[in-house]
């Protein structure tokens, strides 16, 4: 049984349509990351997975679990198990690097206090942020504010992490410092959707690649077939654009 | 001037010092109650708008309709509003509390555009934040969005203070002792007008100018922070 699967997700934002008809599944572990040009759906994608944006038809699917996002509880539902990490970071602006990892665990979720704040420091140790414990986000770095949004997602403890495009904001020397990071993560076996325009990073990392289009699938597979033999004339031509830019 | 001068002795007199001095009691407590429970109320229809659902939307519907008028509809009008409303119902009520509800009707409605304003100044992202991690209203109102947004909401809260303290002078128009019925009053009784209302515009100034300079000190002082 896959992980998560995702049945034929329509979605319209704004009066267009941005999804039309997107299937996949991720399995335990896996690392897919969807490619595209700007506009062909693949961050909508990851924010219909968190209930940020109502899908107009489609399945989505979690443990064997159908999640239907019209109501309340299976949102809360999934967002127990998913989470993300956005393109802009996202911190809240009004708490430290630490208190915007704890916030959640302690506030939302009712954990112990001391409990939360050792796995907090624990990972803004692992992202390599264990001397700006105290810094509030304007005082770092946008790769520093990356690496604590991925330490805050990851101390909701997720079965499924989401990466929108979060080394796109990022100055081009801070790139490799949240790649890392990922990596770091991979290693350890993470199952992740990532939407990224680091064609080397995805090559390296992914297990699956989907190329979109228009809201559409045009072709995924391992990357080996996406990057060096894809089916697809459209794909290639968007591989030869993008790959050694 | 010769006026003033023969009248003063007269118009200083203890019975008259203390009836400005319950004018600008009324004054001050017309001013501060109205704008308090407006704060309050206000904060709470600001969040009340920030609600999704069809379960509150007649509520919704409701507080902007009321919120929007108020704030198109002359001040005037609506204390007449209230004022005839509960004769219509036969409430006998004081023309104090009546001032204070329309008072407080108004302030309410700017409040509540002040807070909003306050809310919509946190970035999208962090309310995005919040949600997907399960935040719910109140707990991303409580941990986010209100401990960044009370900076732009109580310089810009204080400031309106300042200038609703001069709308209370409306409540003059339904006959309650505040500081411009009063001056009107002295007048009445023979006193020079600009004796009269030179006294009431003294009192004014010495109540809002000193409001006014804190004001601005707390705004400097948040913007800097």
């Amino acid at each position: 049984m896959p992980h998560l699967d995702v049945r034929n997700l329509h979605a319209d934002y704004a009066g267009k349509t941005v999804l039309q008809g997107v299937s996949f599944t991720v399995t335990q572990g896996a690392i897919v990351s969807l490619i595209g040009p700007s506009g062909s759906g693949k961050s909508t994608i990851l924010r219909a997975l968190t209930g940020l944006l109502r899908p107009s038809s489609g399945e989505i699917w979690l443990d064997g679990r159908r999640l239907e996002y019209r109501q309340a509880a299976d949102v809360a539902y999934a967002r127990q198990r998913i989470a993300i990490v956005f393109q802009q970071y996202n911190l809240f602006q009004n708490m430290t690097a630490l208190r915007n990892v704890t916030v959640t665990p302690e506030k939302i979720r009712k954990r112990d206090k001391r409990e939360v704040e050792a796995e907090a420091v624990a990972l803004l140790r692992k992202v390599g942020l264990g001397d700006k414990l105290n810094a509030y986000p304007d005082e770092l770095s946008g790769g520093q504010q990356q690496r604590v949004a991925i330490a805050r997602a990851l101390a909701l403890k997720p079965e499924i992490l989401l990466l929108d495009e979060v080394t796109s904001a990022l100055d081009p020397e801070l790139v490799h410092e949240v790649l890392d990071t990922v990596r770091l993560l991979a290693a350890e076996g993470m199952t992740m959707i990532t939407v990224s325009h680091e064609m080397r990073f995805v090559r390296e990392l992914a297990s699956d690649v989907m190329f979109l289009e228009a809201g559409r699938i045009v072709e995924s597979g391992p990357p080996l077939q996406i990057f060096e033999a894809a089916k697809e004339p459209r794909t290639r031509q968007f591989i030869s654009k993008t790959l050694y830019r | 001037m010769h006026a003033i001068i023969e009248q003063a002795p007269r118009f200083f007199s203890a019975p008259n010092m203390l009836f400005l001095g319950t004018a600008l009691a009324h004054t001050v407590l017309l001013s501060l109650a109205s704008c308090g429970v407006g704060l309050a109320l206000g904060f709470l229809i600001a969040a009340t708008r920030l609600t999704r659902g069809l379960p509150l939307l007649p509520l919704r519907l409701l507080l902007i309709g009321l919120t929007e008028s108020l704030r198109r509809v002359p001040p005037l009008v609506t204390l007449f509003i209230v004022f005839f409303g509960f004769s219509l119902l036969q409430v006998d009520m004081s023309p104090f509390w009546i001032a204070l509800i329309a008072l407080t009707m108004i302030a309410t409605a700017f409040i509540a555009e002040i807070v909003r304003a306050g809310f919509r100044s946190i970035p999208r992202q962090e309310w995005d934040a919040a949600a997907t991690m399960n935040f719910s209203l109140a707990q991303t109102l409580l941990y986010v969005v209100v401990p960044q947004a009370w900076k732009i909401i109580v310089p810009t809260v204080s400031l309106f203070f300042v200038m609703f303290i001069k709308d209370t002078a409306l409540a003059s128009q339904i006959g309650v002792l505040e500081l411009t019925f009063v001056g009107k009053s002295f007048v009445d009784r023979g006193f020079s007008p600009l004796l009269s209302f030179g006294a009431v515009l003294v009192l004014y100034f010495l109540l809002s100018f000193p409001l006014a300079r804190a004001g601005q000190w707390l705004e400097t002082r948040l913007a800097a922070s």
